[in-house]
């Protein structure tokens, strides 16, 4: 055994035991998060959709986070008025075998008994999952995310090379391995289509990017900040090469959208840029919705690289953060899992940070906090976007 | 970082061979003089962690390489121990936002 895991009803094995708050429109933001504020260090965490507009993606986003492996439990909290489907979520999840429950503010009264009767089942619910049976789970079981924010020109040199060499060694273990940012892999679309699984995925890969070229160019905006070029970053492209060390060597078995699980083991691309014409505002707006786009695709906790020093952590799956500035680490060791940054001093390699990150994987995914988890990080952000269904050559061929 | 070249300083890593660019490994300041790829150059600016220089003369309309790729486009002639970034480089797909004036993306977006 490798892992001990908690499972769920409907066999999925999740490394964290949580119990969900959910709100389903802006409006019943402030009652969820009073509910969930007393019991967020006991495993109760934050999230929720903003809007009052119904959006497919949306949906699918929150029944996939509510049925993720490391949620054992869920509170879903409406106003009444909103247009999103709780009907149809809490059934989805009552399916799972998740244990559900739906406040509606308009129904118990206002605030104050929405919360008071939030927080009665949360706290039993807190105490049921403390039942959860255990089982023993393999690494080709984990999915793993990756992602880099607050970069600088050492996230390149260290800190996503290393991750790299990190998915390599998970990827050999037949794990599932997700990187994303295809508005970061602009210029690298070519030489990704390389290393596709067969021509057809190639292609496809060449396409996502190019969608993503032109999003971002409809906007003027690149993904690259005034910070990144403080940095040292000078332009998307240079920005792109470093974000690609993110994926490692491995073969591209396929890809991915939000809220698709990949079936079996390997190396995927998550495209997290909304197909059709650009509409809804800039496809990344921060680093937590595509952690919460990974999630949606499975994966059990994150890789987060950064060289200027980002902070944040996420709902639901912990964040391992590795840094690849040295003197970023100094500044801000208690935020970071691992000093990448020591590569450019001469005191490490890739392959002993990138062995390094594969053994911390491990141990938090058998429950070591990391460091975001310590100190209450539970970011969490989904907004609105529009999704095709993924085309047959997306999908790893069966073997 | 094996790849680099013995005849370049310890402070400086060239990412692949062919590249027209030097990324200083620590802060490095101006005035230095440095051995990259076995020429001897003098920075003209203070060039921090990870930020890049020029060791080769890069022309205007020339192409910046690193990790042996094109990371942009020279917008002015570029000489040895000059500092490459915003000011001299541009990007060949979507220009970079900064808080520098001439930057404001909003202007050319509505």
């Amino acid at each position: 055994m490798v892992i001990n895991a908690y499972l769920r009803a409907d066999g999925r094995k999740g490394i964290r035991n949580t119990v969900v708050v959910a709100y389903l429109v802006e409006c019943a933001h402030h009652v969820s998060r009073e509910i969930t504020y007393p019991y967020r260090e006991q495993g109760a965490h934050l999230i929720g959709f903003p809007g009052c507009f119904p959006n497919p993606y949306s949906y699918k986003m929150m029944e996939r986070l509510c049925t993720h492996p490391n949620v054992g439990g869920v509170l879903l909290v409406s106003l009444g008025c909103e247009s999103f489907n709780k009907g149809k979520l809490l059934e989805a999840v009552r399916k799972s075998g998740r244990p559900a429950k739906l406040v509606v503010i308009q129904e118990s009264g206002g605030t104050r008994t929405s919360i008071d009767e939030g927080r009665a089942w949360v706290e039993q619910t807190l105490r049921q999952l403390e039942h959860t049976p255990r089982t023993p789970m393999g690494i080709d079981e984990l999915i793993v995310g990756t992602i880099c924010g607050g970069s600088d020109a050492t996230s390149g040199l260290t800190a996503n090379p290393a991750m790299g060499r990190a998915f390599d060694f998970l990827v050999e273990q037949n794990a599932t391995c997700i990187f994303e940012e295809t508005g970061e892999l602009i210029g690298m679309e070519h030489w990704m289509a390389k290393r596709a699984e067969n021509p057809a995925l190639g292609e496809e890969i060449v396409r996502t990017v190019a969608k993503a070229a032109k999003y971002y160019a409809a906007y003027g905006h690149a993904s690259i900040g005034p910070g990144n070029a403080d940095g040292g970053l000078t332009t998307i492209e240079e920005k792109s090469l470093g974000a690609y060390a993110k994926s490692g060597q491995s073969t591209i078995a396929g890809i991915v959208k939000p809220g698709d699980v990949p079936i079996k083991g390997g190396l995927y691309l998550l495209d997290v840029v909304p197909d059709g014409e650009p509409r809804f505002g800039f496809p990344n707006i921060s680093d937590n919705a595509e952690i919460a786009e990974l999630m949606a695709c499975g994966s059990h906790l994150s890789l987060f690289s950064t060289g200027r020093g980002s902070v944040v952590g996420s709902a639901i799956a912990p964040v391992i953060k590795v840094c690849a500035n040295p003197d970023t680490y100094k500044r801000m060791s208690d935020d970071m899992d691992v000093d990448a940054g020591r590569i450019l001093e001469g005191k490490g390699t890739l392959d002993e940070v990138g062995r390094e990150i594969y053994d911390l994987i491990l141990r938090v995914a058998n429950g070591e906090q990391t460091r975001s988890e310590a100190l209450g990080h539970q970011e969490f952000i989904l907004t609105y976007k529009t999704f095709e269904p993924l085309g047959p050559a997306c999908f790893p061929s069966a073997a | 970082m094996s790849k680099t070249p013995e005849t370049t300083d310890p402070r400086v890593m060239i990412l692949a061979p062919g590249d027209n660019v030097a990324v200083a490994r620590t802060d490095i300041r101006q005035g230095t003089a440095l051995k990259v790829m076995g020429t001897d150059i003098t920075l003209k600016a203070t060039v921090l962690t990870g930020h890049k220089f020029a060791f080769t003369p890069v022309r205007k309309g020339e192409k910046l390489v690193k990790y042996g790729a094109p990371i942009g486009v020279a917008t002015q002639d570029i000489a040895p121990g000059d500092y490459m970034h915003i000011h001299n480089v541009a990007s060949d797909y979507i220009p970079t936002y900064t808080f520098d004036a001439g930057h404001e993306f909003f202007k050319e977006a509505h």
